[in-house]
C-alpha cells in the first residue's frame, strides 16, 4: 500500500474526488481537447487569454484520479500564469513524472504539483498526468486539431 | 512444394474425447509464466482475453525448431528444410483437425485474426461489393472487426449496418434478422465478445444469413480458447482467430476458408512461395492456402501453435469450458457482491470475462491498485469503444479466466478489490 500512497497522495485524491475548476468557461477564447487513445481519457481546457496572460482557465472531460487531479491542480495553479512561464511549469512538472532522476525537485518549485512526483514510479501513468499539460499547450499555441498522447 | 489433393492434406476428426478430471495445479505446473512474483505478490494473471500464458510444450517447441530444425519450408532439398517443412504442415494439419474442417488446404497462416480479417474483407469482400450494398456486423466487435469493414465500404460504396443489443449485452436476433436485407452481401460476427464476454448463437446467425444467401465471417479471437469450435456444423464460410489468446505464440493466426471460396478468390498479398511461376509477362498463383502465404511464414509460430493445440485439446474443450464456467460462476458471484460494484455484460451464454465498473473510481485507478497487489488486469476501453459506448462507459476494469486461473486467485481478486475501495473511499 506504501508505493501506492506515493502515487495516490491526499491532495490527488482530493482532486479527483473535488475536481476545481471543473466547468465550462464563460468567455473563453482558447478551447483544445485532448484525448488518450489507449484508455480513453478526454479532456476540454478552456482558457481566457489576454495580452500572453492566462486570466482564466477550466476543464471538462473524463478520466483516471491521476489524470483529473492532474487537470485540476494545473487549473489552479496556471491561473494569472503567462504563457511563458506556463510552459516553463510544464518542462519542470513533466521532467518530475517521467522519471529524470538527474535533478532534485524543489517542492516549493513544484508547490502542490509535487505530490506528482510517485508517478515517475508508475511509468503507464505518466501520460495520465501529463495529458492535461499537453492540452493546455495546444491551447495557448491555438492549435485546432484535438491532441493526443500517441 | 506439396500437391493439392496430397492424402497428408486431408484432416481428419478424432474420435470424441471422454470427458477427463481437470486437476488445475497440475496444468498450473505447465504454465512456466504463473509461479513468478509481481510486486513482492504471487502473480494472478487475470488477462487472459488480452494474451494468455504459454505452457512448456509450446516453449519447447519453438525452441526445439531453432535448435534443430530451422531452415526454410516449402523450397529446399536439403534434410532441415524437409523437417521444417513436415513440421509446418503437421501444424497445419492440427489446425484443422482442431477446427474439423474437412480438408487442411481451408487453414491459411495470417499475423493474427485482425490481419485474417482484413485478408476475407479486401480478398473475398471488395469484389462482393458495390456501391449501395451492404456488410453486416454487431455493436460488440472489436476494433478489428469494424475498421476493416469502413476500410472496405469506403472504397465500395457501400454501408455498414450494425446489428444492436439488449442490456445483457446480447445480440438482438430478430434485429439481426431485420436488418438481414436485398442488399446485404456479408455478414461478419465476433463468436464471443472480448469486452463483454457474450457468446454469439452463431450456428443461428449462420443459417439465417446462408437462407439469403449471405456468406458470413466469424471472428474467433476469444472464442478458439473457450468454446469447442467445429466448422462444418457452423457452416460458416469464414472463420479466423489468433494463436497468441489460445496458448501459442504471438504472430500467427488463422485464416479458414471454405476450399470453393477460397479457390475463387484473388491473392492478398504478392511475393514468393505464392507462385507457381514468374514472367514478367504472366504470373501463375500457387494453389490454396499457398496462394495467401506470401513470403517465409512464421515458421516458429505455427509450429508453436501445432503444439498449443495438441496441448489445448489433451486437456479437452469440454474439460476446459466446464471448469472455466464454475470459475465465471464464483468469480461472479465474489465481485458482485462487491458495494458499488456493476458487471458489463451478463448475458445468459458467457465465457469466462467478467468486466466491471466501480462507482466513484475510474478503471485505470483499479488496475493500478490490482498490480500492486500482483494481479494482472486489463483496463479501458478493450479495443471494442462501440460497446462500451453502448453501455454509455469510456471504460472498464476486465479480469478474464483461464483454465489455469483458481478460486484462490479469485478470492485475491476480490480482496484487491476491497483495497481499492478503501483507497478511494
Amino acid at each position: 500500500m506504501s508505493d501506492l500512497r506515493e502515487l495516490y497522495q491526499e491532495v490527488i485524491l482530493d482532486h479527483n474526488r473535488r475536481p476545481r475548476n471543473f466547468q465550462k468557461l464563460e468567455g473563453a477564447n482558447r478551447t483544445a481537447e485532448g484525448y488518450n487513445p489507449l484508455c480513453g481519457d478526454q479532456i476540454t481546457v478552456h482558457l481566457i487569454l489576454e495580452d500572453g496572460v492566462i486570466r482564466d482557465i477550466s476543464f471538462l472531460g473524463s478520466g483516471c484520479a491521476i489524470s483529473k487531479a492532474s487537470a485540476s491542480m494545473m487549473t489552479a495553479t496556471l491561473k494569472g500564469k503567462t504563457a511563458t512561464e506556463a510552459e516553463a511549469i510544464f518542462e519542470t512538472f513533466h521532467k518530475m513524472v517521467t522519471a529524470d532522476l538527474s535533478r532534485t525537485f524543489d517542492p516549493l518549485e513544484m508547490g502542490k504539483l509535487a505530490a506528482f512526483a510517485g508517478v515517475r514510479e508508475f511509468p503507464v501513468r505518466v501520460k495520465c498526468a501529463t495529458l492535461p499539460w499537453h492540452t493546455v499547450r495546444a491551447a495557448l499555441e491555438g492549435k485546432p486539431e484535438p491532441v493526443s498522447t500517441e | 512444394m506439396r500437391a493439392a489433393g496430397d492424402t497428408a492434406m486431408t484432416a481428419r476428426r478424432p474420435a470424441p474425447e471422454r470427458q477427463r478430471t481437470f486437476d488445475v495445479e497440475k496444468v498450473r505446473a505447465d504454465f512456466p509464466a504463473l509461479s513468478q512474483r509481481v510486486h513482492g505478490k504471487p502473480l494472478v494473471y487475470l488477462d487472459n482475453a488480452a494474451t494468455s500464458q504459454k505452457p512448456r510444450a509450446v516453449i519447447d517447441a519453438v525452441t526445439r525448431y531453432y535448435t534443430a530444425e530451422n531452415s526454410n519450408v516449402h523450397r529446399g532439398i536439403h534434410y532441415l528444410s524437409e523437417q521444417a517443412t513436415q513440421a509446418f504442415e503437421d501444424a497445419r494439419a492440427k489446425v484443422a483437425r482442431f477446427l474439423n474442417a474437412s480438408d487442411a488446404r481451408e487453414i491459411v497462416f495470417v499475423r493474427g485474426a485482425t490481419e485474417g480479417i482484413n485478408l476475407v474483407a479486401q480478398s473475398f469482400g471488395r469484389r462482393r461489393l458495390k456501391a449501395g450494398d451492404e456488410v453486416l456486423i454487431s455493436v460488440m466487435e472489436h476494433h478489428s472487426n469494424i475498421v476493416p469493414w469502413q476500410i472496405l465500404c469506403e472504397e465500395t460504396g457501400s454501408t455498414l449496418r450494425v446489428v444492436p443489443i439488449n442490456d445483457r449485452g446480447e445480440l438482438l436476433i430478430d434485429e439481426f434478422q431485420r436488418l438481414l436485407g436485398p442488399r446485404t452481401r456479408l455478414v461478419s460476427i465476433v463468436h464471443v465478445s472480448n469486452a463483454i464476454g457474450t457468446i454469439n448463437p452463431v450456428k443461428q446467425i449462420v443459417q439465417m444469413a446462408h437462407d439469403r444467401g449471405v456468406p458470413v465471417l466469424i471472428d474467433g479471437a476469444q472464442a478458439a480458447p473457450h468454446v469447442a469450435i467445429d466448422v462444418q456444423e457452423l457452416d460458416c464460410d469464414f472463420y479466423v482467430f489468433s494463436s497468441h489468446k489460445l496458448f501459442g505464440p504471438t504472430g500467427i493466426g488463422v485464416v479458414y476458408g471454405k476450399v470453393h471460396l477460397l479457390e475463387a478468390m484473388p491473392p492478398y498479398q504478392g511475393g514468393g512461395d505464392m507462385i507457381l511461376s514468374v514472367t514478367f509477362e504472366k504470373t501463375v498463383y500457387n494453389a490454396v492456402p499457398y496462394k495467401f502465404e506470401a513470403g517465409t511464414p512464421h515458421i516458429e509460430g505455427v509450429i508453436g501453435l501445432g503444439a498449443a493445440i495438441e496441448y489445448v485439446t489433451g486437456i479437452g474443450l469440454d474439460a476446459i469450458g466446464a471448469y472455466e464456467g464454475e470459475m465465471l460462476a464464483y468469480a461472479t458471484g465474489a465481485v458482485s457482491a462487491i458495494p458499488g460494484l456493476r458487471i458489463i455484460g451478463t448475458a445468459r451464454e458467457k465465457a469466462s470475462i467478467l468486466s466491471f465498473v466501480l462507482d466513484g473510481v475510474h478503471a485505470h485507478d483499479v488496475g493500478t491498485v490490482l498490480d500492486q497487489e500482483g494481479i494482472a488486469i486489463r483496463t479501458g476501453h478493450h479495443c471494442a469503444q462501440p460497446v462500451l459506448q453502448r453501455f454509455g462507459l469510456p471504460a472498464t476494469a476486465r479480469a478474464s479466466l483461464a483454465f489455469y486461473n483458481t478460486k484462490e486467485e479469485i478470492d485475491a481478486l476480490a480482496r484487491a478489490i476491497y483495497k481499492v475501495k478503501e483507497l478511494f473511499g
